[in-house]
């Protein structure tokens, strides 16, 4: 872990929209440590890199108010925000919205076409919207709604599930009702497929 | 909270699950993401699947999935109208102008084509009755300029006041759409963008009406109306 954080220090110096060195490149530290070199995700903690500014932003918020409030992020990031200021979440944010994302990859690669599909069409017969409509062509994300292309497999399939079983993120989001008409299958085609988009 | 604990619960199925539980949250994130594999999926989030598929209700939610809870319109990737308050004729006229491929949208087309007749007048019904706050965001600066164009019209660019048909409070009637509340941004994409989303196949559709207005009016004119309108209640 000594050397993950070395690195990634490393990585803040040499990162040119970071300002003030010092300050910043342990603010950097700090998230990296579990959200994984270059931010790029780490098991549990989700790629940073190349997120939305704005999401970003937002989730700190809803950390801090307790209003996304799975078990890890109640244990993990409900502590970690809390005495983070709102000026170094908005550089945080904008610094880790800059670097290049890498895709995961670690979905089933046979259930990737039929992920795509209900991605782009959702399902109408069943009420499954599509994903498309809102978080754009490529999963690319817009604002504050989150890019998902590239996140992996594991953290989106996650997600899925607790909106299902009743867990909040941002308030008056409608991926709660968006979640508990999506079967087990159609969560593993399509995190499977979110986790190749590059 | 209250999820917390009762993943808890369901993750134990006895006292050394939630020992282990508690253990793993101290270790480090690698140590937690093994765990995680072990947490049996929830048997409820399978229970809780919409009950009746094909049944308004779950319809219903599934409109106001992206055209937001309220009916009163969402910014996703693309902007979702607001279907609250809406003419139920003008609903079910665009509905089967996106079937009949005469309005070409890469969303709706998907989700218009599944909806039986009687559903999709069951929907228009539905939404006419609702009536929240507009969904807001436009800028404020060009709302007084909106609402003379509205009011009056542009007589030197051959366009018309929008009053005179969609009514002094922008509510609409029959088939021409009510206004009140709009979502600035759809209202701005589907004036500047006219001939591409709209009226296909103009013999049949009342929507080709519109498109000689939008075309003579100039984009910081369209803004002007959009940020009107959307502000009406």
């Amino acid at each position: 872990m000594k050397r993950i954080g070395l690195k990634i220090a490393i990585l803040a110096i040499f990162a040119s929209t970071v300002s003030s060195w010092a300050g910043e490149s342990a603010a950097v530290r700090n998230c990296t440590w579990c959200h994984g070199t270059g931010a790029q995700g780490y098991t549990v903690a989700p790629r940073l890199a190349g997120q939305r500014p704005q999401y970003i932003m937002s989730e700190i918020r809803n950390f801090r108010e307790h209003a996304r409030n799975n078990p890890f992020s109640k244990q993990y990031m409900w502590g970690a925000v809390a005495a983070l200021d709102p000026h170094t979440a908005r550089d945080l944010a904008n610094y880790f919205a800059t670097i290049q994302p890498r895709p995961a990859n670690d979905g089933d690669h046979t259930l990737a076409s039929r992920g795509r599909t209900i991605y782009m069409d959702g399902i109408p017969e069943a009420n499954i919207v599509s994903c498309y409509a809102c978080h754009g062509p490529n999963a690319e994300g817009v604002r504050d709604i989150p890019r998902l292309g590239g996140l992996s497999y594991s953290y989106l399939k996650g997600r899925l599930e607790q909106w299902g079983q009743g867990y909040h993120s941002t308030p008056g989001s409608p991926m709660p009702m968006v979640a508990t008409h999506l079967g087990p299958e159609e969560v593993e085609a399509l995190t499977s497929y979110l986790s190749f988009v590059k | 909270m209250i999820g917390a604990r009762s993943v808890e619960a369901d993750s134990s199925g006895g006292r050394r699950g939630s020992r282990i539980v508690k253990a793993t949250v101290l270790r480090l994130t690698l140590l937690t993401a093994a765990l995680t594999a072990a947490l049996p999926i929830s048997a409820h989030a399978q229970e809780r699947m919409a009950p009746a598929r094909g049944g308004l209700e779950a319809k219903l939610e599934y409109c106001k999935t992206c055209h937001g809870l309220s009916g009163q319109g969402y910014l996703g990737y693309f902007p979702m109208p607001r279907l609250a308050g809406q003419q139920p004729e003008y609903i079910e006229a665009q509905l089967r102008a996106f079937i009949e491929r005469r309005r070409t949208n890469p969303v709706m087309r998907n989700v218009a084509h599944v909806l039986s007749p009687s559903m999709i007048t069951a929907l228009a019904m539905h939404f006419r009755h609702l009536n929240p706050p507009p969904f807001g965001g436009a800028p404020r600066g060009s709302i007084a300029t909106g609402k003379r164009i509205y009011e009056e019209g542009l007589p030197e660019s051959n366009v018309p006041a929008c009053s005179a048909c969609h009514g002094t409070e922008g509510k609409g009637q029959n088939e021409i759409p009510r206004l009140a509340g709009q979502v600035y941004q759809y209202t701005v994409g589907q004036l500047s963008g006219w001939k591409s989303e709209r009226g296909q196949g103009t013999a049949v559709d009342t929507s080709a009406i519109m498109a000689p207005t939008a075309h003579n009016l100039t984009r910081s004119q369209v803004e002007a109306v959009a940020a009107y309108v959307s502000s009406l209640q």
